[in-house]
């Protein structure tokens, strides 16, 4: 009887028409597709986007130059430069992130003591030259200007989870 | 019809050139239309949308994509034989044009309503595999080379099982008139009595047309892409409008051999109503529809099940069941005389 | 008209074509172009009005006898540098046996004499009623149908025959046999065995071969 079934099943193409059926019934499902630029996902707040330097609120960049997300960054995308400022605080003179290099781990906005570099919500950075791609200090705080609301709500979001 | 100027033989000329004008232009919309039907069937089936970015639905994706292809450079490989490489792609596409001529869209439609209509079209068929060969060779490269032989041993070897089954719809009707093989299946299609026909030249017309699950001539995940690796641009484009146009052209045989072409399907008065030619691109479409079902569902074949499917599965079966159905007509006197 | 300018172009290109074929360099080229001379062959069929022979040359001859030549040719590596090697040594005896048949055709042509009754031929009306295809049918599987069978039973025999020289028995390359993969049951392929804790499966597999399939798993 076996040896019947399975001839009778080949020779009906059981086994493809089953397929077939359920291709078909996929045919009529409900599309997945986000259609991107109009539709977008929503995001995380722990989604590791475009990195922002971050100011306090009274305008002082938080940033004390302590090269700790330069020393855990695994691509070495990160340069700092820093010396004392004229009132004696130590700040960075340079802040360089190379985007090319970056894997968007986030270790760096681990790392950071005073929550300075973070990673924003913005993932559509996206240039023209590869220039554009090797970000400067000034460039990282407009950053953090533009985004600082979003930023400070991602960080009060995951807060409880630190 | 033939009246006045038409009558004179530089008019039948010109009547001719405007029916083959008639038929291609809708034909060549057709195979446009079957590209952007194709990729949105594929992409429903795989929870996506498809193109649906340039105009309402993405309707317009097929002249972008023209426009784009037109724009390209042409490549000409280096070594590969010039004249040749060009070649190929016009007798793929030009031989999915001209087996339209005898194809009837209503009754006596056809731009040459000939006798041997049914040979026409098998002969037109079997040249296919020109264009790929010749491309393969021409081309200079191995990839293209090993995808020409591919594609000739598969076409030559499903060739013959769909012979045997156009021979057991022909001795069904007694004619090679594609004509006279529609208005015999004016009260039963033959796709009932010989639906385990209709199957294996359906699955021969997928080996025939090479296309998925027998794609291997173009078996991008081993050879790149086949026999066309090697060409681009417009050139590119032509060999993918043949493999359209003779999906289309696969699929009107189907409905002229099994699906009764233009005759309505439900004999009563609203849907006889109907005319013919919207029957017909209807079943066409059904058909096309299935072979885009069937690249969406089904993986790629080995080369030696593809042969093994063909020699010893669909050969003994057409064969048997031509003698079946010639037995069947005889002692039952149902054999047509013509 | 029309059919006069046709026959006559048809004409011009297979001979053409035809002369291509033993002149050409490559023997790909010579192949597509014998091609062509068929294809032309075929067209002055149609315009003869035997539209089924015309047919049947393309499907035989042009979709696969010539496809196979196209076939070996592409992959034959002819090299013509070996091929000239001999040619002036061998060049007077070819030129003799050359002259030797070009007299025997010109004698053969100059002493040519057409049947007497051959013009009748040409009076034998085409059967009006039938189709080309039907009167052929007539002839071959009615008139001459002991010699049709004799024809296809030699053909069947030059394939036997082809098949028997070149057929070996490979047992070399593993072949697949889908029809004893889909016959092994689970049962027969798989025995399930409580492993005791620390046995290896080097000392459990003599005991596997021969253990009692397991209750629970051999369902």
């Amino acid at each position: 009887m076996p040896l019947l079934d399975r001839t009778a099943r080949s020779f009906l193409l059981l086994e493809i028409l089953s397929g077939m059926a359920i291709t078909l019934r996929y045919f009529f499902k409900r599309k997945a597709t986000l259609n991107y630029p109009y539709e977008k996902n929503a995001i995380s707040p722990r989604f590791k986007g475009e990195h922002a330097l971050r100011r306090y609120p009274n305008g002082e960049e938080r940033c004390i130059a302590c090269k700790l997300c330069e020393a855990i960054c695994p691509a070495q995308a990160i340069t700092i430069e820093a010396e004392p400022r004229d009132d004696g605080s130590r700040r960075t003179t340079r802040y360089d992130i190379d985007m090319t290099k970056c894997i968007y781990c986030g270790l760096c906005e681990e790392a950071c003591p005073v929550d300075a570099i973070v990673e924003g919500p913005n993932f559509e950075f996206a240039t023209e030259t590869r220039e554009e791609l090797l970000y400067d200090k000034q460039k990282l705080l407009d950053n953090g200007d533009r985004w600082e609301p979003e930023l400070a709500k991602r960080l009060e979001l995951d807060a409880p989870y630190r | 019809m033939a009246t006045g100027f038409f009558a004179t033989d530089f008019g039948i000329l010109i009547l001719t050139l405007l029916k083959a004008l008639a038929l291609i232009v809708p034909l060549l919309i057709g195979v446009a239309y079957l590209t952007y039907a194709e990729r949105k069937v594929l992409a429903a089936v795989q929870l996506r949308r498809g193109p649906n970015v340039t105009g309402p639905f993405g309707l317009w994706q097929p002249f972008a994509d023209a426009i784009k292809m037109l724009f390209k450079e042409t490549i000409i490989p280096d070594g590969s034989n010039r004249y040749l490489f060009l070649f190929a792609p016009v007798i793929t596409f030009g031989l999915a044009i001209i087996a339209w001529a005898v194809i009837p869209v209503n009754d006596h439609w056809a731009i040459a309503n000939i006798n041997v209509g049914m040979l026409y079209l098998f002969a037109i068929s079997s040249l296919g595999v020109y264009g790929v060969i010749i491309a393969g060779w021409a081309s200079n490269s191995k990839f293209a080379f090993l995808g020409a032989m591919r594609s000739a041993a598969q076409m030559v070897s499903y060739e013959v099982s769909i012979g045997l089954v156009i021979l057991s719809v022909l001795v069904c009707t007694g004619s090679l008139n594609l004509n006279a093989i529609v208005l015999a299946q004016r009260n039963i299609w033959f796709a009932i009595p010989l639906l385990p026909m209709l199957v294996v030249f359906f699955i021969s017309g997928l080996a025939e047309t090479n296309r998925a699950p027998f794609d291997l001539p173009e078996g991008e995940s081993e050879i790149v892409a086949g026999f066309f690796v090697e060409y681009s641009a417009m050139s590119f484009a032509l060999f993918f409008l043949g493999e359209y146009a003779n999906m289309i052209l696969m699929s009107g045989m189907t409905t002229i051999l099994f699906l009764g072409g233009w005759l309505s399907p439900i004999p009563f008065i609203p849907f006889t109503w109907v005319p013919g030619p919207i029957w017909f691109i209807l079943k066409v479409a059904v058909c096309l529809f299935v072979f885009l079902w069937v690249r969406a569902t089904l993986p790629r074949f080995r080369y030696d099940q593809l042969m093994q499917l063909g020699w010893k599965v669909f050969l003994p079966l057409s064969l048997g069941w031509l003698v079946l159905t010639a037995s069947a007509l005889e002692i039952f006197g149902w054999l047509p005389h013509a | 008209m029309i059919a006069a300018i046709a026959f006559y172009a048809f004409a011009a290109i297979l001979l053409a074509s035809a002369c291509m074929v033993i002149t050409a360099r490559n023997p790909v080229h010579s192949v597509l172009f014998l091609i062509l001379a068929f294809i032309n062959a075929a067209a002055l069929f149609v315009l003869a009005g035997a539209e089924f022979l015309a047919m049947v040359l393309v499907i035989v001859y042009v979709g696969a006898v010539a496809v196979l030549f196209l076939f070996v040719v592409m992959m034959l590596d002819v090299d013509f540098a070996a091929l000239r090697e001999g040619f002036q040594r061998y060049a007077p005896l070819g030129l003799t046996i050359g002259f030797i048949l070009m007299v025997e055709i010109g004698l053969t042509a100059v002493n040519w004499t057409i049947a007497p009754a051959a013009h009748l031929a040409v009076l034998v009306p085409t059967p009006e009623h039938l189709t080309n295809t039907n009167a052929l049918g007539n002839l071959i599987y009615t008139r001459y149908m002991f010699a049709f069978e004799l024809v296809a039973l030699l053909l069947l025999v030059a394939m036997v025959g082809a098949i028997v020289l070149t057929h070996t028995d490979r047992r070399g390359p593993r072949r697949q046999n889908i029809n004893s993969q889909h016959d092994r049951t689970i049962a027969q392929t798989l025995t399930m065995v409580n492993m005791k804790l620390g046995d290896g499966s080097r000392q459990i597999t003599p005991a596997a071969r021969n253990a009692e399939p397991d209750k629970e798993t051999a369902r």
